[in-house]
């Protein structure tokens, strides 16, 4: 008897907990995960154009002029004018401004990109190709001083660092329009 | 090597660029016609292999054993194609036991027959580089996951997911990082989803320039993603007020980034850790990668390590000196992400030949990021004349679909077009069109989002070419 009335029980207990299962659904949190510390956050950055989040130290044409030719020169040219072999590939960094609206358009650094912070982020992040996050930030700072000082955007007597990177007026600033797609003129 | 005259107006730079692709595809055409030897089958309009790797994969193990020794160079051709293994071929399968079960470790491969692989466009580096999806032999609308077409802008990482996670961080109450571990216990989505590199087509701006489907549009695979949607990560992290973009960022040696807006991710963005019912390929993202259904590719961060709540785009290079689509007048358009309506007949398609006149179903895809294909045209006159063609179901959102259009063809010289309307009414432009809106800003035009209607030419010998018309 005690038997059978312990079966109804946990029959009972059973049946209650998958009631109260169903009832709970999905939750809106499940409180997987873990806290992230600031010390892992650390190793992160992403430099939005108004230099949000650009490291300490400084940087120079003079020595960015050594860091290129140390770590640039061998794909992108002693010219920075790219060099297109199979192997290389590196981009044309400077030049081509004005042909923006030609029959054939030249996209560089100088030309066409819009803010120096994509500059220094894109560097830091995936430069050299075969190295990528082998440059110190002094180092990233230089080299990005050299390229734009090569590029007639920036003084060679000039400076960078967290606080004048972000001012650096770049000639194709005003060049990007919002995507109007789908275009109005499908629809006449 | 290019055909001087056609490509004449183009500067140097252009056509050495032209050449070497028009190079790589002349490559994978040969490899794959190098086997067209002595087939019979349905008379040489699909590139099927023929009786010569019969011939060379039969008789005794012995026998070939020896002749793989003696004949290296022999022993090379019998090589199986990518993803399968080669046996011998008996000549009559029913008088012979087959391979013994699970004899394959236990994971398949395709038959020792199939031969269609992705071919690589001739970047100058190969760990940024793209290969392209063989569109031309798909059948249905999924793409098999090792034909799904790639871009990698630092090679393909190799991923440990015991060590992988995903930190969501920036403005929200409560940053976190999740295991893989974790990322497979919540609530999941499965979708069926197209992802089209929005470079798809760009040699095609100004002149008919790759000769078959693979190369004018094989930036174009369909697959089923499983994985988290964004917005149950939203709520365990708790967004803040002000949110409005997200970086995502990858775990290969690019770091690939890109900014996408919150309200996109909360519409309707999956994190996903499987394709195709099986965890994603290495050079799709293993073991984690961002869908955004209908969005531009490269949006669709792989290795997705990160996300970054912000109050604005950050920049990125991929969004600002890459997928900008400059125009005629020399500005660009940037956030262009939606990947519009568009379509291409796959069969027949270019470097086929038809037999002779008489009956061919025509088939191909259609697809918008805007949601369902709500109908496909087929024209035989070069769009004078336009028919319905036949929607093979499931027509899903954001999918490709299958279309099919029966064709008597006459022997004439014809045009084969096709045009996809979305749901949205949205209707797929002219090559002339698209032009007229946007310019040419260069021998590439804006490269990026060519969704202009694909024409084929039948000449009356049954070839089939790329023509603009």
């Amino acid at each position: 008897m005690s038997t059978l009335r312990a079966i109804f029980a946990l029959a009972a207990v059973l049946a209650l907990t998958q009631a109260a299962a169903a009832q709970q659904g999905y939750p809106a949190r499940l409180d997987l995960g873990t806290a992230v510390t600031p010390q892992e956050l650390a190793q992160f950055f992403a430099i939005p154009a108004d230099g949000r989040g650009l490291p300490p130290g400084k940087g120079t044409y003079a020595a960015g002029e050594k860091v290129y030719a140390d770590a640039c020169a061998v794909c992108h040219g002693d010219k920075l004018q790219g060099i297109p072999a199979a192997g290389i590939g590196g981009d044309k960094l400077i030049g081509g401004r004005g042909t923006l609206t030609t029959a054939t358009p030249v996209k560089t650094i100088e030309s066409y990109w819009p803010y120096a912070t994509t500059l220094f982020d894109y560097v830091k992040r995936s430069m050299p190709l075969n190295a990528p996050d082998s440059l110190s930030d002094e180092q990233v700072y230089s080299v990005v001083a050299y390229i734009l000082g090569e590029a007639n955007i920036l003084p060679k007597n000039a400076t960078l660092d967290a606080k004048t990177l972000p001012n650096v007026q770049m000639p194709n600033r005003d060049g990007f329009v919002p995507d109007p797609r789908p275009e109005i003129e499908l629809y006449r | 090597m290019t055909d001087k005259a056609h490509f004449a107006d183009y500067d140097e730079t252009t056509r050495a660029q032209i050449d070497g692709m028009i190079e790589a595809e002349r490559r994978a055409l040969a490899r794959r016609r190098g086997e067209l030897e002595d087939c019979d089958c349905k008379t040489g309009m699909f590139p099927n292999p023929g009786r010569r790797g019969v011939l060379f994969a039969a008789g005794s193990a012995l026998a070939a054993g020896m002749a793989s020794f003696l004949l290296p160079a022999r022993a090379a051709e019998r090589k199986a194609p990518a993803g399968a293994v080669s046996r011998e071929v008996p000549d009559d399968p029913t008088k012979v036991p087959g391979t013994p079960i699970a004899e394959d470790g236990g994971y398949g491969s395709r038959s020792q027959f199939e031969t269609e692989v992705r071919w690589r466009y001739p970047t100058p580096t190969t760990i940024s580089s793209w290969t392209m999806s063989p569109l031309d032999k798909s059948e249905g609308i999924i793409t098999p996951s090792g034909l799904h077409f790639e871009r990698h802008h630092g090679g393909i990482p190799t991923i440990d997911p015991s060590r992988h996670s995903l930190v969501v961080h920036g403005m929200v109450e409560r940053p976190k990082k999740f295991t893989m571990a974790d990322v497979k216990r919540f609530p999941s989505v499965s979708r069926l989803h197209f992802i089209e590199c929005s470079g798809n087509g760009l040699t095609e701006w100004r002149k008919p320039t790759l000769k078959t489907v693979q190369g004018t549009h094989g930036l174009l695979s369909t697959s089923e993603w499983t994985g988290v949607q964004f917005s149950t990560f939203a709520r365990e992290v708790g967004l803040r007020e002000g949110a409005a973009w997200v970086l995502a960022e990858g775990a290969d040696s690019a770091v690939m980034t890109r900014s996408i807006p919150l309200e996109k991710l909360l519409t309707d963005a999956v994190i996903a850790y499987a394709q195709n019912g099986e965890a994603l390929r290495p050079e799709q993202g293993y073991p984690l990668r961002l869908i955004l259904p209908g969005w531009e590719g490269n949006t669709h961060i792989k290795w997705l390590r990160r996300l970054e709540v912000s109050d604005k785009p950050f920049m990125t290079r991929e969004e600002t000196s890459k997928y900008t689509d400059l125009l005629g007048n020399g500005k660009a358009r940037q956030f262009s992400f939606t990947m519009e309506a568009k379509s291409v007949i796959t069969f027949p398609s270019g470097e086929m030949k038809l037999p002779g006149p008489g009956f061919y179903e025509v088939t191909g895809l259609a697809w918008s990021g805007r949601g369902r294909i709500a109908r496909v045209e087929v024209s035989s006159d070069g769009g004078k004349s336009w028919n319905l063609a036949a929607l093979q179901d499931p027509v899903l959102p954001i999918c490709t679909t299958r279309f099919r259009f029966p064709w008597f063809w006459n022997g004439q010289p014809a045009v084969l077009q096709s045009r996809a309307t979305d749901e949205t009414g949205y209707l797929q432009p002219s090559l002339q069109q698209l032009v007229d809106i946007r310019g040419l800003a260069g021998p590439f035009g804006s490269i990026y989002h060519l969704n202009a209607i694909q024409s084929w030419a039948v000449a009356g010998d049954g070839s089939v070419t790329n023509v603009h018309a």
